[in-house]
């Protein structure tokens, strides 16, 4: 069956990325990006410009609830998620935790529920004096090789500024980062990804990531 | 782990790149938009913007230099100078800021760390302090350098990371552009009473001043103009020299 809105690009074809603008964090950064590789992008909160998107990627900079208030309210939870289904989707720092079931920060929130997985305190897990956030460049290493690693080699570094981070997500877990403990650092299931670190801010590494996701 | 960092700070003075000598002397240096290219290839972690003009239109000037090199680097930049409100925050990180640096607009209102670090949070918030010897004690000095504001640095440090500042980075007036090594001493005094980031800045000559400088394990990040903007340093030999060393760093 298809759908009018699962058009996918074909060759020739310009691929348009739609960035959800939800009023969460500062997309400067992530659009100088996608503009920066030639990719065609809108920062949007409009659902017909989702439906019209090719990819979507889903950022987000702050705490878990407010968030998911924002994306329920603005009705974007529910076309995300059924968008998740047919078209690739990157979620970014909050918005890669976002994806999973539920998050413990400043109590316990259901997230969006596409991969199965818990977000939890960063804090609770690693020895004391390991600082909070976990921010800086640290080491990706890939656990499972996939598409999104075309242009990426193992161990190259990307920047991370988080406090939480996704555990009981081992079927999702395409790479992690050594903080004492293995940070879940980038996820997949099904076309939907996740990415707790910043691609935008993370050099030629990070862009190449996102060059491959918009090939994807 | 997390890496240590190696950060060029670009002083900007009427949409310029200017540097002086023990804050004095400032002279002409580079194009900002074409220097920040440069060094987002070059394997730098971080850049650091300040805005050292004091007129209005350069000012404006700034916002928009700042806004081109932004859409430029895809590394984290800090922005700094002339930041007294929120609404400052507000306006370098719309222009792409990642970080803000306060300074003698901390000084004036120390409230102004936690009303930032509340609203954006800590790891946003970035303590610069100028920072000089007199008397044998380590004082605080505010506009560029020039006002001693009788502030101890060791008490100031405290402070601002008890009012939320996320990270330090020490300013030591007194090597400046000397380029005879870090101030140490200096460093030390201040590494041992905070345990928030602590980036050292003001008197890296040679790629040694680095190695010197990270065998103090308090030290995240070091920060240089003058030897990285006439390539005197290169950065990427700077990294490979650091991670032979047995520095942890991303190269």
């Amino acid at each position: 069956m298809l759908k009018r809105n699962s058009r996918l690009p074909r060759q020739g074809d310009v691929c348009m990325i739609a960035v959800v603008d939800y009023g969460v964090g500062n997309l400067f950064s992530l659009v100088s990006s996608l503009r920066h590789l030639g990719l065609e992008c809108r920062v949007t909160s409009k659902k017909e410009d989702l439906y019209e998107a090719d990819r979507i990627i889903l950022p987000g900079v702050g705490a878990f609830g407010d968030a998911m208030a924002k994306l329920k309210e603005t009705g974007l939870a529910d076309i995300i998620t059924e968008l998740a289904d047919e078209k690739p989707l990157l979620g970014i720092c909050l918005g890669m935790q976002l994806l999973f079931d539920k998050s413990y920060e400043f109590g316990e929130h259901n997230g969006l529920g596409l991969i199965p997985g818990l977000v939890m305190p960063l804090a609770d897990d690693i020895k004391p004096g390991l600082k909070i956030p976990h921010m800086g460049w640290n080491r990706l290493e890939i656990v499972r090789d996939d598409p999104i690693f075309k242009y990426f080699s193992n161990g190259e570094w990307v920047y991370y500024v988080h406090s939480y981070y996704a555990k009981y997500c081992p079927e999702s877990t395409l790479a992690v980062s050594e903080y004492d403990v293995m940070v879940t650092g980038l996820v997949r299931s099904a076309k939907v990804y996740g990415a707790q670190f910043h691609p935008e801010k993370s050099g030629n590494a990070g862009l190449r990531l996102l060059k491959a996701f918009a090939e994807i | 782990m997390i890496s240590k960092r190696i950060i060029p700070c670009l002083d900007i003075r009427d949409g310029r790149v200017v540097k002086g000598v023990k804050f004095e002397n400032i002279q002409d240096m580079a194009d900002p938009v074409e220097m920040a290219r440069y060094y987002n290839e070059s394997g730098a972690d971080e850049l650091v913007f300040y805005d050292i003009t004091a007129s209005h239109e350069g000012r404006k000037l700034f916002t928009d230099v700042l806004r081109a090199v932004a859409s430029e680097i895809f590394i984290p930049l800090t922005v700094g100078g002339g930041i007294n409100t929120l609404e400052d925050f507000d306006m370098v990180l719309k222009c792409g800021a990642d970080k803000v640096s306060v300074n003698s607009g901390a000084i004036k209102n120390p409230s102004l760390i936690c009303e930032a670090a509340k609203r954006y949070g800590s790891q946003c918030v970035v303590l610069s302090m100028d920072v000089k010897r007199v008397n044998g004690k380590f004082r605080v000095f505010a506009n560029g350098g020039r006002i001693d504001t009788g502030i101890d640095a060791i008490e100031w440090a405290k402070q601002g990371e008890a009012l939320g500042a996320g990270e330090i980075v020490l300013n030591s007036i007194d090597t400046d552009g000397v380029r005879e090594g870090f101030d140490l001493p200096m460093l030390r005094a201040i590494g041992e009473v905070v345990k928030i980031p602590l980036i050292a800045s003001g008197g890296a000559g040679k790629m040694e001043d680095f190695r010197e400088l990270f065998n103090y394990d308090r030290i995240d990040a070091g920060l240089a103009a003058g030897v990285f903007h006439t390539k005197k340093i290169d950065i990427g030999e700077l990294k490979l020299y650091l991670k032979k060393c047995g520095v942890n760093v991303r190269v």
